[in-house]
């Protein structure tokens, strides 16, 4: 059976993908930022995954307004980088692994989640950024990739309860898939940001903090928010957020948070990381 | 959706098909050889899309304030603001009416 190894949750801003390219990693303004990811990849190199399942927010790079699913999974033999307009260096395409990818599908429609699938499928920022965050000296990285996208072009956005669920259904997926697989969960976005808007440059250290406090022990307090809840204590686009519930869906009720760290700004943009684990049962007293 | 956060504009329903074409030229600047089409003739290219009057004024003038009244979408028009080199924080500034070291250093201020 496939064993999810643990989950890392990040901010995906596309000028982390400008400053790797210009090698900016150790100028003041990114070592705060790019520092906190040494302790992830510490982890991810005793946590060995195979497979990295990608909870992320298309930008208007695969998917438009046409044709705009809500939740849309991966099952592509590759996924593509491309040229989303404004710069960002492209990328030999991500391996995909079509046949996990069936089986989660499955998995999920069963569990009454409809979700759109995608033979061929265009990876933005959101997907790419993470990656090379904990493999930057792999691109391609060294595991398969399945992408999953969740709408935050266009409200309504699912709710974050439902965001949840959908964690927890593709985390029951995983853990019914037969190979012997170990699956990393990667929920990319965040955290409070506001891109439009004469209130642009909005950030709330406060409820970021909230937030990454409760994905850790309460994921479940934070389906008590709306969108619109989020969106005003948040920014309009730090409703990425949900991404990070539906990762934090995917593992167990317990966790043990094996790292975190946070910083302002990146960007436009509140950059926070967290790198969470299932907690071991503890063992029966007879 | 209620639109009731001060200086923020939700992407609903309604925005989305007041701006879908202004959006949907925007979407096509995900590419270099649309990119270089519309600088090669900005008014052609907009004619292609058939933007209203108001948004083709909006995009004459680079302001994105009126480009979001006029339904866009941030992230489309990231990749508008892109073909002129503009960053997120070049386009806050605009919106906000700061200086691009002001917006910055407010930024930087929330982390203190």
């Amino acid at each position: 059976m496939a064993t999810i190894v643990g989950a890392v949750t990040t901010s995906h801003i596309p000028a982390i993908g400008n400053a790797m390219a210009n090698g900016l990693q150790h100028e003041p303004y990114w070592a705060p930022f790019f520092d906190g990811y040494e302790r992830a990849r510490e982890w991810l190199a005793t946590a060995r995954p195979d497979v990295a399942v990608v909870i992320y927010n298309d930008h208007g790079l695969n998917f438009f307004l046409d044709n705009l699913p809500t939740f849309a999974v991966g099952a592509a033999p590759e996924y593509s980088v491309e040229d989303e307009g404004w710069g960002l260096p492209t990328f030999p395409p991500y391996r995909g692994i079509p046949e996990l990818s069936w089986h989660v599908i499955e998995t999920l429609v069963e569990q009454d989640f409809d979700v759109a699938t995608c033979q061929e499928m265009r990876v933005d920022h959101a997907f790419v950024n993470p990656m090379r965050l904990l493999w930057p000296d792999r691109t391609p990285p060294p595991v398969a990739t399945l992408p999953i996208h969740i709408n935050t072009v266009q409200h309504p956005l699912p709710k974050t309860s439902r965001c949840l669920a959908f964690g927890r259904a593709i985390g029951q997926a995983l853990e019914s898939f037969d190979d012997e697989l170990r699956v990393l969960i990667v929920g990319t976005g965040g955290l409070s940001h506001q891109l439009d808007g004469q209130r642009a440059g909005f950030i709330n250290k406060e409820f970021d903090e909230m937030c990454m406090a409760k994905i850790i022990d309460d994921p479940g307090a934070l389906t008590a928010l709306s969108i619109h809840d989020i969106v005003k204590l948040g920014g309009t686009q730090g409703t990425e957020i949900i991404m990070w519930l539906a990762a934090r869906g995917a593992l167990g009720d317990r966790v043990d948070k094996i790292h975190g760290s946070y910083h302002i700004p990146v960007s436009n943009t509140a950059a926070g990381l967290l790198v969470l684990e299932n907690r071991a049962q503890p063992a029966l007293w007879y | 959706m209620v639109q009731d956060i001060p200086g923020t504009t939700i992407f609903d329903g309604h925005e989305a098909m007041k701006g879908y074409r202004l959006n949907k030229m925007c979407y096509s600047f995900n590419s270099k050889e649309n990119r270089d089409a519309f600088l090669a003739d900005e008014d052609a290219y907009c004619a292609r899309f058939e933007l209203t009057d108001v948004q083709r004024d909006a995009i004459r003038r680079r302001n994105v304030l009126a480009l979001i009244e006029a339904g866009g979408n941030i992230y489309y028009l990231a990749k508008f603001a892109g073909i002129f080199g503009l960053s997120v924080q070049d386009i806050g500034a605009q919106q906000t009416g700061m200086s691009v070291d002001d917006f910055k250093a407010m930024l930087a201020e929330q982390g203190r």
